[in-house]
């Protein structure tokens, strides 16, 4: 279904996506991330879920190179990561990309300017190619994100969509710009139940083209339905990894809620 | 879901609604004030005394786009005025004085970007501290005391900026007076139109008044960015100043102070978004023409002057309040949730 099978350079095989190690982290005296270990492969879709507070967008900053680990070991694509040359745009170069609740898209702009923005089609004067830019908008509007016929076009402006059209083109953007791992920091949080089968049927596409997603929720239902795996963050600590497939949501909650009795 | 909001149709041409408002003003001071509005002149004297106003609009656009605001610009005018009229005048230094003013705005709003972007000082703040701050110090090194520059039409400066190049042409007199500032402005307006709306410094403006945290996701270096914003209206504000000084041929401490609001009014009115996020330079542009024509058909038409910071200041609101109702919904749902009409409201809550 993707335009960019061919186009890819060769990259050297690879076991996992993301792999931490041990990894440590401390703001002052607080103790975020205990001793976390954990591997992402390359096709997989890992739910992360855990009550607030319980480290997830720690993890996920240390992953994107927002925040260093205190200690410990990173690795992408089986390659360690050192801590000090790691940061956002290292991240983005090692196609790692992030959809974040709200701050994906810029609400008064047109679509086609919210796809490339940061990454403009221009010529050396730094003038836009607008009509190129525009094709390919529509490209990725039409064939990678599927939105035949919902009356949205590369110019409509974001605050005339949805909540899950919102999610979705941003999740479409990730996925044109080739990010091998897609990371969501709570997709559904303030959308109703139509906007909630939306994205997941965009978390759906994630796998479907073959990449990696760590999805973020609070919702366990939500993430059930897709995840292979659900990892389990508890006082920044992983507790469990469990495989939703074997598991109904009610089984899962009442597990995730016998789990919080032990404390 | 509508998908064809009315706004969009509106939208379909860049500031129809500010284009429609000036015809109509345009027919109507025609109609009170024929023996003005029906000879050339009225539009020579606009075309020579407008360039200015326009160009500290067209800083601000970009300024207002990026949901910052500058209140400097008046110190500039000032500021860089004087820079100007004394290397200009006591120095006969001609087109170094040029340079060194427009420098010295381009200094000022440097400085004011930094203030805003690097040490965080929300930028009404910061640049109402600096006007304060230059218009104090153009009024300590002048003295207080203007400089009139007689004879400067005899000079390359005065003739390549402010000249009258068809003076003494056997053409009618309407066209001696077309001013070479107003080709200027429009050279000016014209590119920066480009750069707002086809190159990526103006694409990250836009992105920058929709919102920060969002242009910083995407990569746009926002500090740097912002910057660059207020160093274009520093420089903007500095060519404005040259023109203005070299047009009056006089030079006096207080000259850019009348310009605070006409040239923030001429950007809202013209259809830029007071939160950020949306810009027009051709709505500007209009909102300028309206803006001055105001003045000069008030009083034409029998008026006093002073109705015509009344009929501005009316013409300012009632041009804010449609743009927010037009353009604005997810503001106008809040207002209406408001007054009590909870229309479309939930679906903007957090559903927990």
């Amino acid at each position: 279904m993707s335009s960019q099978e061919g186009a890819a350079a060769p990259i050297r095989d690879y076991a996992s996506m993301v792999r931490l190690e041990h990894v440590e982290k401390y703001f002052g005296a607080v103790h975020a991330l205990r001793d976390v270990s954990l591997s992402i492969d390359r096709n997989e879709i890992v739910g992360l879920i855990g009550d607030n507070g319980a480290g997830k967008s720690t993890l996920i900053k240390v992953i994107t190179g927002v925040l260093p680990p205190t200690s410990g070991r990173l690795f992408i694509r089986d390659e360690e990561i050192n801590p000090r040359d790691f940061s956002v745009r290292a991240a983005h170069d090692l196609s790692i990309e992030t959809v974040y609740q709200d701050k994906s898209l810029a609400d008064k702009q047109p679509l086609w300017r919210n796809f490339f923005v940061g990454r403009q089609i221009t010529n050396r004067f730094g003038f836009i190619d607008i009509k190129r830019e525009k094709e390919l908008a529509n490209k990725i509007l039409l064939d990678e994100i599927g939105f035949r016929g919902a009356g949205i076009t590369v110019d409509s402006t974001v605050s005339n969509l949805s909540g899950g059209e919102r999610q979705g083109i941003a999740i479409g953007r990730a996925m044109h710009y080739n990010a091998d791992l897609i990371i969501l920091d709570e997709p559904t949080a303030a959308l109703g139940v139509a906007e909630v089968r939306k994205v997941v049927d965009f978390v759906r596409r994630i796998k479907d083209s073959g990449r990696a997603c760590i999805y973020i929720e609070h919702n366990l239902a939500h993430v059930h339905e897709v995840a292979d795996r659900l990892v389990v963050l508890d006082r920044g600590a992983i507790v469990s990894e469990l495989t939703p497939k074997d598991m109904s949501v009610a089984e899962l909650t009442e597990y995730l809620i016998q789990l919080q009795h032990k404390h | 879901m509508a998908k064809l909001a009315p706004s969009s149709v509106i939208r379909g041409i860049e500031g129809l609604p500010i284009i429609l408002v000036f015809a109509f003003m345009l027919i109507l001071f025609m109609y009170t004030a024929p023996e003005v509005f029906l000879q050339p002149f009225i539009y020579t004297t606009f075309l020579s005394t407008l360039p200015p106003l326009i160009l500290l609009a067209i800083g601000l656009t970009f300024v207002i786009g990026a949901g910052e605001i500058d209140l400097c610009f008046p110190a500039i005018i000032g500021f860089s005025g004087f820079v100007f009229a004394v290397l200009f005048k006591e120095y006969n230094l001609g087109w170094i004085a040029v340079i060194a003013g427009l420098g010295s705005g381009i200094m000022i709003g440097f400085i004011n970007g930094v203030l805003v972007a690097k040490v965080g000082i929300p930028s009404f703040m910061a640049t109402l501290a600096a006007q304060f701050f230059w218009y104090g110090m153009a009024t300590v090194l002048s003295g207080g005391k203007s400089y009139a520059l007689r004879g400067a039409e005899e000079s390359s400066v005065w003739k390549v900026i402010v000249g009258r190049p068809f003076a003494g042409t056997n053409m009618p007199d309407w066209v001696h007076q077309l001013p070479l500032q107003s080709l200027w402005t429009i050279v000016i307006v014209v590119f920066l139109w480009f750069i707002l709306n086809r190159h990526r410094f103006g694409e990250h403006t836009l992105f920058i008044g929709d919102s920060n945290d969002v242009s910083r996701v995407v990569g746009i270096d926002v500090d740097r960015e912002k910057i660059k914003i207020f160093t274009l209206m520093g420089a903007l504000g500095a060519t404005a100043a040259i023109m203005l000084t070299l047009e009056n041929k006089n030079f006096f401490g207080n000259q850019g102070q009348g310009y605070l609001l006409t040239a923030i009014a001429s950007v809202l009115i013209g259809g830029t978004s007071i939160f950020g996020g949306r810009a027009t330079i051709v709505g500007t542009v209009f909102g300028c023409f309206i803006i001055g024509m105001i003045e000069a058909g008030l009083v034409a038409t029998g008026l006093t002057g002073a109705w015509v910071r009344t009929v501005q200041g009316l013409v300012f609101m009632i041009s804010i309040i449609f743009y927010l109702y037009v353009d604005e919904p997810q503001r106008r749902r809040a207002l209406l949730a408001r007054v009590g009409s909870f229309k479309g409201f939930g679906r903007m809550r957090a559903a927990e």
